[in-house]
């Protein structure tokens, strides 16, 4: 069914001239006309089911990119291209050049929902050492230099003092913050987070954001959120997905937004014309019209 | 109790079972903490009834063919019977996880009937099936008792040369995946750690009560504790404990030790509920 190899994905991108880029450096994520069905129950796959579908996408070095759109819309199903979990039924797609699959330990994910069970005995450090799991060795111990990029990691996301609490006992945030800490130790080179903001109050929020941009700095960042107040007022990029991807640059609606923002705890953007699930009349996915939009009183 | 010292340098079946409950107790406190954090004790106990079908296939291949298979011990044949059902349980959970309970499950009964019946078939060795489901400390042998060293020496390698991706892969298994850790192969040979665990046990306790042992010390001490590492050694601690202390103390009494060292285990467990609000 996913007939096309690596090696026939690879020799696609070849063909594209953006792909010097790439080599460079200079993008580190590659995504041209991928397509993506999930293999359907009778294992045939009809044009109608595609979850993706001509999705084009560069994230380049210095990228703050927040990928927003409706659920089912297909941005988890990116992620999962993107790490190389799923292989793309058309099209192509490089991380830093090469096919994820080679490359995704050198990528940082913080998943939605921490898969760490609240009731385990493994305190925040054990968490975040498990991060530095492919520069380890056999052993029973991780090695000085692994303990030390953890807790530099830890330190970096303000987590320190919490380093042999038990894990369970952190709030929301806080274990948000330890696994930015365990993606940050297995040293990546592109940081990509999945609904960070998730449960999460406006002011810790702010805190998570502040961290992002710091990180920034040094690091490209993807972030999926369908939370589009924060997706539209702090990031440099925006790509709707929903079935079809159009990038936005922020600039568009930052003016409006940012004064929204300072006024105002929380705000949307709704991007007017977003195709619907499954429209086939849409050729041209999402517009670069948005429309402000402010909801009073929500916050506190 | 005064009757164990007192006996025990007359008697070498008392020493051996000391000496295989200690060596079953250093077993599960090294491998329990992972099966909890894993949560993968319903495998442990269907790895435990799958051996008995090892029992019974070597009870049966030494009385049908004396000639080859004369010097089989049952606990040979649990190994290897064990040792296999976990890779093909490990392979089940991987490749069909919506359907794993119910294939579990099926290899569960299985096992069990196909070693029963094999032992219904093997003259005179009905007492084996009973001393297998509830233990028999009493009279472990010494090639037994060997077999059960080899069993820990073999645990205790595996388990300092890999605890870490052990431990990535049971705190975050698509964290560990992501990494490049081959998660397949770790859980495989996770579940292989285990299935020697479970013979060091059922030595000791019998596999009824297999799945006592390896999760109630683990579970107690993880009350009280907060790194994995805390668990570790404090598991093996309880475990070596519970799998002699009690056995010492009731010896002479109408008590069989293997029901003392569950029954104590339990009782511990069911305190730390109690002194501590932890969730578990």
């Amino acid at each position: 069914m996913f007939s096309a190899s690596w090696a026939d994905i690879r020799k696609s991108c070849e063909t594209s001239p953006s792909i010097a880029a790439t080599i460079d450096g200079e993008i580190v994520v590659h995504i041209e006309g991928v397509s993506f069905a999930y293999p359907g129950q009778g294992g045939g796959i009809s044009t109608t089911e595609w979850i993706l579908e001509d999705v084009s996408l560069d994230v380049y070095r210095d990228d703050f990119l927040g990928i927003i759109g409706p659920n089912g819309g297909g941005k988890t199903t990116l992620l999962k291209i993107i790490l190389g979990l799923l292989e793309p039924e058309k099209g192509c797609v490089t991380v830093f050049g090469r096919p994820p699959r080679e490359v995704r330990h050198q990528i940082g994910y913080v998943p939605q929902h921490a898969r760490i069970d609240a009731s385990v005995a493994a305190t925040v450090l054990d968490i975040v050492l498990a991060g530095r799991i492919a520069h380890a060795r056999w052993g029973f111990r991780y090695r000085r230099k692994d303990r030390e990029v953890a807790r530099e990691a830890l330190r970096m996301t303000g987590m320190i003092q919490m380093a042999d609490r038990r894990i369970g006992t952190l709030s929301g945030g806080q274990r948000q913050r330890v696994l930015i800490a365990r993606a940050l130790a297995s040293e990546p080179k592109l940081l990509l987070l999945d609904e960070p903001t998730a449960g999460i109050d406006p002011y810790v929020e702010q805190n998570l954001t502040d961290l992002l941009h710091q990180l920034n700095e040094t690091l490209p960042i993807v972030v999926v959120s369908h939370d589009i107040g924060f997706v539209s007022t702090h990031l440099k990029r925006v790509a709707c997905l929903n079935r079809r991807l159009t990038v936005h640059r922020v600039s568009e609606i930052t003016q409006a937004t940012m004064t929204n923002f300072y006024r105002e705890q929380v705000q949307m953007v709704r991007h007017l014309a977003c195709c619907p699930l499954g429209d086939p009349g849409c050729q041209h996915g999402c517009q670069s019209s948005t429309e402000v939009t402010s909801r009073e009183g929500v916050g506190d | 109790m005064i009757d164990f010292f007192r006996d025990w340098s007359e008697n070498p079946f008392l020493w051996n079972g000391l000496w295989a409950g200690l060596l079953a107790g250093l077993a599960c406190g090294i491998t329990g903490p992972y099966v909890i954090t894993k949560r993968i004790v319903f495998l442990a106990g269907a790895i435990a009834h799958i051996a008995v079908g090892g029992i019974g296939g070597a009870l049966w291949l030494a009385h049908a063919f004396p000639q080859y298979f004369g010097s089989v011990h049952p606990i040979h044949g649990a190994t290897i019977v064990a040792v296999i059902s976990a890779i093909v349980i490990g392979l089940v959970n991987e490749h069909w996880a919506e359907r794993s309970d119910t294939i579990i499950g099926a290899l569960w009964a299985i096992g069990m009937a196909v070693g029963v019946l094999l032992i219904k078939f093997t003259p005179g060795y009905q007492g084996e099936l009973m001393s297998y489901l509830f233990g028999n400390l009493a009279f472990v042998s010494q090639r037994q008792l060997q077999w059960i060293a080899f069993l820990d020496a073999v645990i205790i390698l595996v388990t300092l040369l890999f605890h870490k991706q052990f431990l990535a892969v049971c705190l975050d298994q698509e964290q560990a995946r992501l990494q490049g850790i081959p998660v397949t192969m770790i859980n495989l040979l996770l579940l292989t750690v285990v299935a020697l665990t479970v013979i060091c046990l059922t030595s000791v306790v019998g596999l009824i009560l297999v799945i006592a042992l390896l999760s109630l010390p683990a579970a107690t001490v993880a009350r009280f504790v907060s790194s994995m590492l805390a668990m570790l050694i404090g598991s093996t601690i309880l475990s070596c404990l519970l799998t002699t202390v009690p056995r010492i103390a009731v010896y002479g009494t109408p008590v069989n030790p293997e029901s003392a060292i569950v029954i104590t285990a339990a009782t511990l467990y069911l305190a730390s509920l109690f002194l501590r609000r932890r969730a578990l």
